[in-house]
């Protein structure tokens, strides 16, 4: 018997006994066909004691450079911000950690007020006065959307800003496939969307817009006028909700659909998942979001209590005709993304924004006034920039490692996309700007000499 | 409690949200109403300490036209307050680690405290996503490992790990289906489901461009054949089947349904919602599905979370390889690990990054824990656990008003049909899931699968004990003896818990789905 179960080898015989069986053989003989039974042990290797199990999962740990290992200015769509310890805390609670979806709500009140102020705070920092309580992550989240408009108004045409994640951008297109929509790509002028060609972009056939905020490059787009510019089609703002302390929320911009990756609000980085996507809406599309919805009411006493809601939406009750497939999502991590935006406040999550500004414009200027380094695009930016090198970027990624400092995703040949949180000091970023600016002069060294 | 048991209303407490009961003769407070986060603390109060700005402040970095001009209304707790307040909040959560949930279709075993462990270990919780794969060799390793043990158990050999949940893996499935049969010219637009499929499958049709339709069951619980041969045809794309279904019966025709399905040039799709049913028994592979997906928040234990995380890799033949989404995991031949996009014929990303590690990391210290012995062990327990509490609900005479919709024994879960229960003693089968919260135990999946009149779907799991199957055995038991004498008893339950029963039909129809701040 293995660890988790509990049959004595007397509990076997008097349960065999109680179902009026020979043996566990028997039992599976009398249902599944001998033709397709195994009739071999599975060829995997023996089970190990927990310490053993340990040991063997730290030591693939070990064998992967972490955030904590390097002075790290990762990002591209996942964030080394701080985790506050008290998330870890909740998220570990048996309470939160070990149920199912909440189908019973009088023994789910917990969870499902979760939903609803997870719901609330995502409603508060969009400015959109719908949210559903969580989607599975960033880019199926872009996707998720997609369908929403492919739904709402059955146009088989989407307009999508080269400036979008490349990861949303192939996530939307492999989706966007199945139910039969096209995509068509804006490119960028100057690290944004070109608003001209973005115009032109839109016909009677386009079902819904497509831009990121900030955008892959770390610049800030221009929501009003790209959403003004998208006419009828429903238009679609993939947001960082950590910058949402300081710029405008896209429910100002006229973006119908906000979605986002909700790692950086208080979830780990896990090597990419889980984490969870983010939903929002304006009122007329709430009978079509996909995923669970938390809803207000009373009980037969007339307490205050919460229910999952608008389930006619859903798979389970509206089967081929659902506004999603989704069913498990994401809701420990939303948990997280609730206690992180509780723990930042109202005030936190401006004071935050505004560091981030603050040293990533200081980070960005250093960077370019090295020689051989200039600015992707001359964009605000708020947590994260593009850089071009006069070097190969992998190379130059490479001898920066070599010190310790991993400085960024390299993007095409000469690009590098450096992430600043709030972890990074004035003099992580001075070490980041010695250590790149050596690693530059050496390559373009390297160049001269060859 | 009922309101019977409330005193008058000037021994209430002055705060409104208190009221005072008496309980066992003496008087205790509860809280009345709940409160949300956005309705405690108070302006100025704070839990995050910014860290200070130690770089030459700039103005102007963000013009007004893009600034935000009020901040959002977030809450404003001390930390001690958000803390008190979560903890409250999880204590009116019913849980898998304080009791008995066999919750059918949902596999709610035991989530061993190891994984969490491992899973936090900075290595793994703390690594970025993108980080150089000739950096990331650990997590590489253990991906690999996990789909070679995945591919081992569904007897298929190329494994994806991408999906989040069942239903991505799902839509991954079809979606791959799909580009199998464009890549050879052929535009098939039929996904036949059978009528006792999880809501997942058809959403998942249609969500992929495809068209559902629907296939009868037989009188054993199984696929009606000759409904299946009179569907099935060249516009088929996939026949999507659970095996064990979700009556808990193994198709004993399931060669026959391969051959058909096969014959017509469609492929075969294993929900693997079931899979806890027949590990190291019989292999959905060896079956002659095509496309299999898992669900690791089920029979990989991967904890539930209240909803999430899931994870739903899946398990194809070579046949169906060449369209895998990207990234894939690759493995050079001199040991290391890489991810490898440069792949033609894939039908793309389904989502960013690797998919859920987090799950990948906990899934795989539970195989590497049970191994091949464990695993087949946890399965035949399960099954063994689920006739056990059939035969003990028969042996206490449940059987009469509660009677096993279809066949005699089951695999991992069985579906009762309260029909019975409900002509004979007015009490329906929500009346008796709700009467079990008094009883402490999380009641099974009500009213699913939809072809079983007022259906019950058990799945006890093979982490329970015998003595937790007795007595959830005995509280059915009892409930229909109490119903027998008052059925008001169970129509009006639940009375211990947070709250009674809630007003859903209010709920959507005037939806208050935020806190209005």
């Amino acid at each position: 018997m293995s660890r988790y179960t509990a049959v004595t080898p007397a509990d076997l015989e008097a349960m065999l006994a109680e179902i009026g069986v020979g043996s566990l053989d028997e039992l599976f003989a009398a249902q599944v066909p001998e033709g397709v039974r195994l009739g071999r042990e599975l060829d995997l290797p023996a089970g190990l004691p927990e310490q053993d199990v340990y040991a063997h999962l730290r030591e693939l740990a070990e064998r992967n450079v972490s955030v904590e290992d390097e002075l790290s200015f990762l990002g591209g769509g996942m964030y080394d911000h701080y985790v506050p310890a008290l998330i870890d805390m909740l998220s570990e609670r048996s309470e939160f950690l070990t149920p199912y979806t909440p189908y019973q709500p009088e023994i789910s009140q917990g969870g499902l007020q979760v939903m609803f102020e997870y719901q609330t705070a995502i409603c508060e920092l969009t400015a959109l006065p719908v949210s559903n309580a969580s989607v599975y992550e960033g880019p199926s989240a872009v996707a998720a959307a997609g369908y929403l408009a492919k739904l709402a108004n059955g146009r088989p045409r989407f307009v999508v800003s080269a400036g979008l994640h490349p990861h949303s951008r192939e996530t939307l297109r492999t989706m966007a496939h199945g139910y039969g929509a096209e995509l068509v790509e804006v490119p960028l002028r100057d690290g944004v969307t070109d608003p001209g060609a973005w115009a032109r972009a839109m016909d009677d056939r386009t079902g819904a817009v497509f831009f990121q905020n900030p955008n892959f490059y770390g610049a800030v787009e221009d929501a009003e006028t790209l959403a003004a510019a998208a006419q009828d089609a429903i238009v679609v703002g993939s947001y960082d909700a950590i910058t949402l302390g300081v710029l405008k929320p896209p429910g100002e911009c006229g973006v119908d659909v906000a979605v986002g990756e909700g790692q950086p609000l208080g979830n780990r980085l896990d090597f990419g998942g889980p984490s969870f996507g983010w939903f929002a809406a304006t009122e007329p599309y709430l009978r079509r979001m996909p995923g669970r919805i938390a809803g207000e009411t009373r009980d037969v006493d007339g307490r205050r209590g919460f229910v999952l809601t608008l389930q006619t939406r859903e798979q389970h009750i509206r089967r081929e005709k659902a506004t999603s497939n989704i069913c498990t999502a994401q809701a420990l991590n939303a948990l997280g993304g609730v206690v992180y935006l509780t723990w930042l406040g109202r005030q936190g999550i401006v004071e935050l924004g505004e560091l981030l500004l603050q040293r990533t414009a200081y980070a960005r200027d250093a960077l370019c006034a090295l020689d051989g380094v200039e600015p992707w695009h001359t964009q605000p930016v708020i947590r994260e920039f593009a850089v071009r090198l006069d070097a190969p970027a992998e190379r130059v990624v490479e001898r920066c490692r070599e010190q310790g400092v991993n400085p960024g995703l390299p993007i095409e040949d000469d690009g590098l996309l450096v992430a600043i949180t709030e972890r990074r000091t004035r003099a992580d970023i001075d070490r980041l700007v010695e250590v790149v600016g050596a690693a530059v002069a050496a390559e373009r060294g390297a160049v001269v000499r060859a | 409690m009922s309101r019977n048991g409330k005193l008058s209303d000037n021994e209430l407490h002055a705060d409104p949200g208190i009221e005072i009961h008496a309980h066992a003769g003496r008087k205790v407070r509860t809280e009345r109403e709940t409160r949300t986060v956005f309705e405690k603390g108070a302006p100025g109060r704070r839990a995050f300490v910014c860290p200070e700005l130690d770089v030459p402040a700039r103005d102007g970095l963000l013009s007004e036209r893009f600034r935000r001009a009020e901040p959002p209304r977030l809450p404003e707790l001390s930390e001690p307050e958000i803390v008190r307040h979560y903890v409250n909040l999880s204590k009116r959560n019913f849980d898998l680690d304080s009791g008995f949930y066999p919750l059918g279709s949902c596999t709610m075993k035991h989530n061993p405290r190891l994984h969490e462990r491992v899973a936090a270990l900075p290595g793994h919780a703390r690594l970025h996503p993108l980080q150089d794969p000739a950096r990331a060799q650990g997590a590489l390793e253990l991906m690999w490992n996990l789909e070679r043990a995945l591919s081992e158990i569904a007897g298929l050999p190329h494994v994806s790990l991408q999906p989040s949940a069942g239903s991505h893996g799902e839509l991954a499935g079809v979606l791959l289906t799909r580009a199998y049969h464009e890549d050879r010219g052929e535009r098939r637009t039929k996904v036949l489901t059978p009528d006792t499929a999880h809501g997942t499958n058809p959403a998942t049709v249609t969500m992929a461009g495809l068209e559902v339709v629907k296939v009868g069951t037989n009188a054993d619980g199984g696929v009606d054949l000759d409904d299946l041969r009179a569907k099935a045809d060249e516009a088929t794309a996939c026949l999507m089947l659970t095996n064990p279904n979700t009556l808990g019966i193994f198709d004993a025709n399931i060669e026959e349904i391969a051959r058909i399905v096969h014959g017509v040039g469609a492929t075969l799709y294993y929900d693997g919602a079931n899979l806890n049913a027949v590990m190291g028994v019989t292999r959905p592979g060896d079956m002659g599905f095509d496309i299999v997906h898992f669900n690791l928040h089920k029979t990989f234990t991967q904890p539930h979370g209240g909803g999430g995380p899931g994870s739903g890799p899946i398990a194809v033949s070579d046949r169906i390889e060449p369209y895998l989404m990207v990234p894939r995991v690759v493995r050079a031949d001199d040991g290391t690990f890489d991810l490898d996009t440069d792949r033609p014929k894939t039908i793309g990303r389904l989502r960013g990054f690797q998919g859920n590690y987090g799950t990948f990391v906990r899934s795989y210290a539970y195989i590497r824990s049970l191994g091949a012995e464990g695993l087949k062990d946890a399965s035949q327990v399960a099954v063994l656990n689920a006739n056990y509490l059939l035969a003990r609900l028969r042996a206490l005479g449940v059987a009469d008003r509660l009677p096993l919709a279809y066949g005699k024994l089951c695999m991992h879960e069985f579906v009762l049909s309260g029909a019975p229960m409900k002509r004979e003693l007015q009490i329906k089968t929500l009346d008796l899931a709700k009467r079990l919260l008094d009883y402490g135990f999380h009641p099974p999946t009500v009213y699913f699968p939809l072809l079983v009149d007022e259906a019950l779907l058990v799945e006890p799991t093979e982490t329970e004990t015998r003595e937790t199957l007795d007595a959830f055995a005995e509280a059915v038991a009892e409930i229909l003896r109490e119903a027998e004498s008052d059925p008001e008893i169970a129509r009006n339950a639940p009375y211990s818990t947070p709250v009674r029963r809630l007003d859903e039909a209010a709920a959507a129809k005037r939806p208050v789905i935020r806190q209005p701040v």
